[in-house]
């Protein structure tokens, strides 16, 4: 059992380290289209090598997981945003094999990294299913979700190449400025996970007692506290003292520690961003633009378009038709409403616009890589803050 | 209506583009499609007469031009998920939680959220999903599903059916892939023909005019797809009436033998055992997992019943009378279905208090011998209770689901989860009376950090009333009231639908996969050859991917002295 569990988490590491030094070598590549040969090159072919063995040392991440637990490991926080990292390696290697883009392993797999290191910021502990989580419904909606996810993330990656390729750098204006935006936010998730894994590696710890709903409760942060939960009370000694308390406003289980996580996001992750910014000297979509400078934007767009074909329909049964079989059958309604299945619904929505604006009213190039941005956007919203702040039936972290 | 002769002899509904038969555009409605400005002509539906396109001078016209709008749909569809978002930033009025300081709305929000709440509470977002303005934009998106799909439908069905094989130069010289050859060999058409034959193609023929066609059916996708969410919305609709909807929720006690509610008396039920299971803590799997969230974590809810069904629905009481229909292990996700019911275990209750014993003793008595005892049957109070020794206990309060909240103590429901009263104790030689609170035993086990969702109070009943709150009215109290024992229910709580519009969602629901999936994934192909003099012009034409087609057409030219063609995509 605990020797699976080894495994496991071994196995997860590696796979972790394989995507990375797939992604230098989807890097080399970069050289390699100057010559313009249709031959995708050495580097090309040993970087999706690595990439397809590292998906293969996931997914045996996957199975001793599942074997450890007796329930397929995509239960909770952890387990679920690893998976849907995997997801989007899948997904890119599909589309690898369609087009032989090699730059688009070198956007997909960091972003699948930033996934599972994201994820490894929740607890990893084997949890128990709950009566409402046990059934196969939980397999096959959750797998299916997170691939139709994943297959989507690809057009993100794709409008964002396409974005950072086109969009001229030498002004400042409101489309640099948003793409800016986007690749800052990206710098705060590192932040959250640099400095998550800095004081974890510390072991750090201060509890708190405040109130929750009229019952007194502890919360525990993992990072030291600037805010503290509302009106809370420190227990743990020689810690730093909270600089001020979280807003009242800001309800439910744990709210403080969640605040207190966004507040260190921000100051690592705009520090990180400030000394690249130092180091560059020019915006961080101008100093990756002349990597871009071979990429066919008619390629980009059409694995722009390509992914959400493939992917809408995807996402459309397991987010919306399986879920509905498993709430009739959980729960004897298959639409309640819980902000969760509104915000797949809005998914859907969005994604349904995508296409009309897209077949009907001809928005291809860059109108389309702005809303694939968008797409993804809200895709990570349902995923981090209706989960965290929203709370519902999905909320399980 | 006016009709429009085209020189091929075929006769044209108005509005017409470009002709149904030859494809010659018609002069004096180009603009319609833009082609009057563009050297390709706009295929989007074939220069089809679309009503949209065509009228507008009535009210009904101008309706039905705004609803057959891209724009407006996508609009639509825009402010549907701006609504929802918004509508998910506080919990809706169902998910206010059970531990919230009121359950009226009109308090809740602005209690809980301050002005953000308030005004999100008087602007309906409480029940938005139910607000008739919400329903109104999901009734235009369907009424802008129904119109768009029948103004393009008819149409373009009727165009594609009366193509003809002919088509006029202009048509084809037109078109985006595009090449002329002066002179090509007979054989070499022939040979044509057959790979395109071989590579699935229709081919019609007409005075040596060819059309290949492949994959027509994909151009309904798009209709196929959403017939599939009308038929959707037209469930949800009927699912607004009473008959085609039935959703009921029965609490059942261990034992108790009851009517299913809403089967007219038709169903019955008997609870022989609620079971509630947890993980256990030495679980090698989850202790971790378990330690770390510091409580019990249940793994099943199961009602153990029978049904019954009622002989003559008419005679209700004794079981003689029913019929039994199964036993049933009802759990999550594994609900029990009869006779068109569905029952699902949705909740429980594991420490109802059914009665509670209380005793009597002097204020100070260190013997702590009692004066006499009570009971009261918690599903019958009584408003006075009289002792052998002539005290008599008055009930001045009764808080069945007792709780403190900020607006005072009140009762949570009307169940007795937490049972509290005020006592009167009227003494037996005097006119002087006392007071005093006894109860809230649920609150002091929490105290003692028992979960008690998950623990069962039952075999901890007398001693656990020990601990609950005695509070005397007043210092001067001269007697005190304890609990001595309880006594617990276990009742189990099961939700019953019944849901004759499911059938119509799933098929909805495939309806709409296959559409997608039909539109997304095939093309609609055209090739087509023009004689001309001695030589050919050839055309193709596909709704998408166009390179797929470029391939195509590069396979069957091979070896022929038919050039290539031409992408004459105008740089936009």
């Amino acid at each position: 059992m605990e020797s699976l569990l080894e495994t496991s988490s071994s196995m997860l590491f590696t796979a972790f380290i394989l995507y990375l030094v797939a992604t230098f070598f989807f890097g080399f590549t970069i050289k390699d289209k100057t010559s313009e040969e249709k031959r995708s090159g050495f580097a090309g072919k040993l970087a999706i090598t690595l990439t397809i063995i590292g998906l293969v040392a996931q997914l045996v991440y996957f199975i001793t997981r599942w074997m450890a637990s007796g329930h397929a490991p995509v239960s909770n926080m952890f387990e679920f945003v690893t998976f849907l990292g995997m997801c989007l390696v899948l997904a890119f290697i599909i589309i690898w094999f369609i087009y032989k883009f090699n730059l688009l392993g070198l956007f997909a797999l960091p972003i699948a990294m930033i996934f599972i290191a994201y994820a490894s910021m929740f607890p990893t502990e084997i949890s128990p299913l709950v009566p409402s989580l046990k059934s196969h419904w939980l397999y096959i909606h959750v797998t299916t979700v997170a691939l139709g996810s994943g297959i989507l993330f690809i057009s993100f990656v794709a409008g964002l190449i396409y974005l950072i390729h086109g969009i001229n750098q030498s002004e400042r204006n409101a489309r640099t400025v948003s793409l800016e935006i986007v690749l800052y936010i990206i710098f705060l998730i590192i932040g959250f996970v640099v400095i998550s894994s800095v004081f974890g590696a510390m072991n750090y710890n201060a509890t708190f007692e405040y109130d929750l709903n009229g019952k007194t409760t502890q919360t525990e942060y993992n990072l030291p506290a600037i805010a503290a939960p509302y009106e809370g009370n420190l227990l743990t000694e020689n810690v730093m003292e909270p600089w001020f308390d979280t807003p009242e406003w800001m309800h439910g289980a744990d709210a403080g520690r969640k605040f207190n996580s966004v507040i260190w996001s921000f100051i690592v992750g705009t520090l990180i961003y400030a000394l690249t910014r130092l180091v560059l000297r020019k915006r961080i979509g101008a100093a990756i633009q002349p990597m871009l400078k071979n990429v066919k934007p008619d390629l980009v767009d059409e694995i722009n378009y390509r992914s959400v074909a493939i992917g809408f329909p995807v996402f459309t049964l397991g987010g919306l038709i399986f879920a509905s079989i498993w709430a009739q059958e959980a729960w004897g309604r298959f639409w309640g409403w819980d902000p969760k299945e509104v915000w797949a619904l809005i998914t859907w929505f969005f994604y349904a616009a995508y296409l009309h604006l897209r077949l009907s009213r001809g928005w291809h190039g860059e109108k389309s890589a702005w809303l694939a941005v968008i797409g993804f956007g809200i895709i990570l919203f349902n995923l981090i803050v209706v989960n965290l702040v929203l709370a519902g039936l999905h909320s399980y972290a | 209506m006016k009709h429009i002769k085209c020189e091929c002899g075929h006769v044209n509904p108005e509005g017409t583009v470009l002709c149904e038969a030859c494809g010659k555009p018609i002069e004096e409605n180009q603009y319609i499609d833009g082609n009057d400005k563009k050297k390709l002509l706009n295929m989007r539906y074939e220069g089809s007469a679309r009503r949209s396109t065509t009228y507008n001078k009535t009210v009904v016209d101008k309706v039905w031009n705004f609803f057959s709008s891209v724009k407006v749909a996508v609009w639509l569809i825009v402010i549907a998920l701006i609504a929802s978002g918004i509508g998910t930033i506080l919990p809706l009025e169902q998910y206010i939680p059970m531990d919230a300081i009121s359950r009226d709305p009109a308090i809740f929000y602005p209690e809980t959220y301050g002005l953000f709440g308030k005004i999100f509470y008087q602007l309906g977002f409480h029940n938005l999903y139910s607000s008739w303005w919400y329903l109104i934009l999901i009734a235009s998106i369907g009424v802008s599903l129904v119109i768009c799909s029948i103004d393009r439908f008819v149409p373009l069905y009727r165009a594609l059916k009366r193509q003809k094989a002919k088509r006029h130069e202009s048509f084809i010289n037109r078109q985006r892939l595009y090449s002329e050859t002066e002179s090509v060999l007979n054989d070499e058409i022939q040979t044509v023909k057959e790979r395109l034959e071989k590579n699935r193609y229709r081919i019609k023929e007409e005075d040596n005019h060819i059309v290949a066609e492949k994959g027509r059916f994909s151009r309904w996708g798009p209709y196929v797809n959403h017939i599939g969410l009308i038929i959707i919305l037209v469930a949800a609709l009927i699912r607004t009436i009473p008959f085609f909807y039935m959703d009921d929720y029965v609490w059942i006690r261990e034992g108790e033998l009851r009517v299913v509610p809403g089967t007219n008396g038709e169903y019955y039920i008997e609870n022989h055992e609620f079971i509630l299971d947890t993980y256990s803590e030495d679980d090698e799997r989850f202790k971790d997992a378990i330690a770390k969230q510091g409580m019990i974590i249940p793994s099943n809810f199961q009602t153990n019943a029978t049904i019954y069904k009622a002989k003559d629905a008419e005679v209700l009481g004794a079981e003689e009378d029913h019929e039994k229909v199964g036993d049933f292990q009802i759990s999550m996700n594994k609900p029990a279905k009869f006779g068109g019911y569905t029952l699902y275990q949705q909740g429980y209750q594991l420490n109802e208090f059914s009665k509670m014993t209380f005793k009597l003793y002097e204020m100070n008595d260190p013997e702590a011998d009692a004066l006499g005892e009570f009971t009261i049957d918690l599903f019958d109070p009584k408003s006075e209770y009289e002792l052998d020794n002539g005290f008599k206990i008055e009930v001045t309060e009764y808080y069945p689901d007792y709780s403190l909240t900020e607006n005072g103590v009140t009762s949570k429901t009307n169940d007795s989860n937490n049972p509290a009263f005020i006592f009167n104790l009227h003494m037996p030689e005097n006119e002087d009376s006392e007071t005093s609170f006894v109860g809230d035993v649920i609150g002091s086990a929490e105290k003692l950090g028992i979960d008690t969702s998950v623990v069962e109070l039952k075999p901890m009943g007398d001693v656990i009333g020990t601990f609950a709150a005695t509070v005397p009215g007043s210092e001067d109290n001269q007697y005190k009231i304890l609990i001595d024992s309880i006594q617990f229910d276990r009742k189990s709580g099961l939700s019953v639908k019944r849901d004759y519009t499911l059938p119509l969602f799933v098929l909805g629901a495939i309806i709409f996969m296959i559409g997608v999936i039909q539109g997304m994934y095939w093309q609609h192909r055209r090739v087509w050859i023009h004689p001309k003099n001695d030589g050919i012009l050839l055309a193709g034409h596909t709704n998408k991917n166009w390179f797929g087609l470029k391939k195509d057409i590069e396979k069957v030219i091979e070896g022929t002295s038919i050039k290539m063609v031409e992408d004459q995509k105008e740089d936009e």
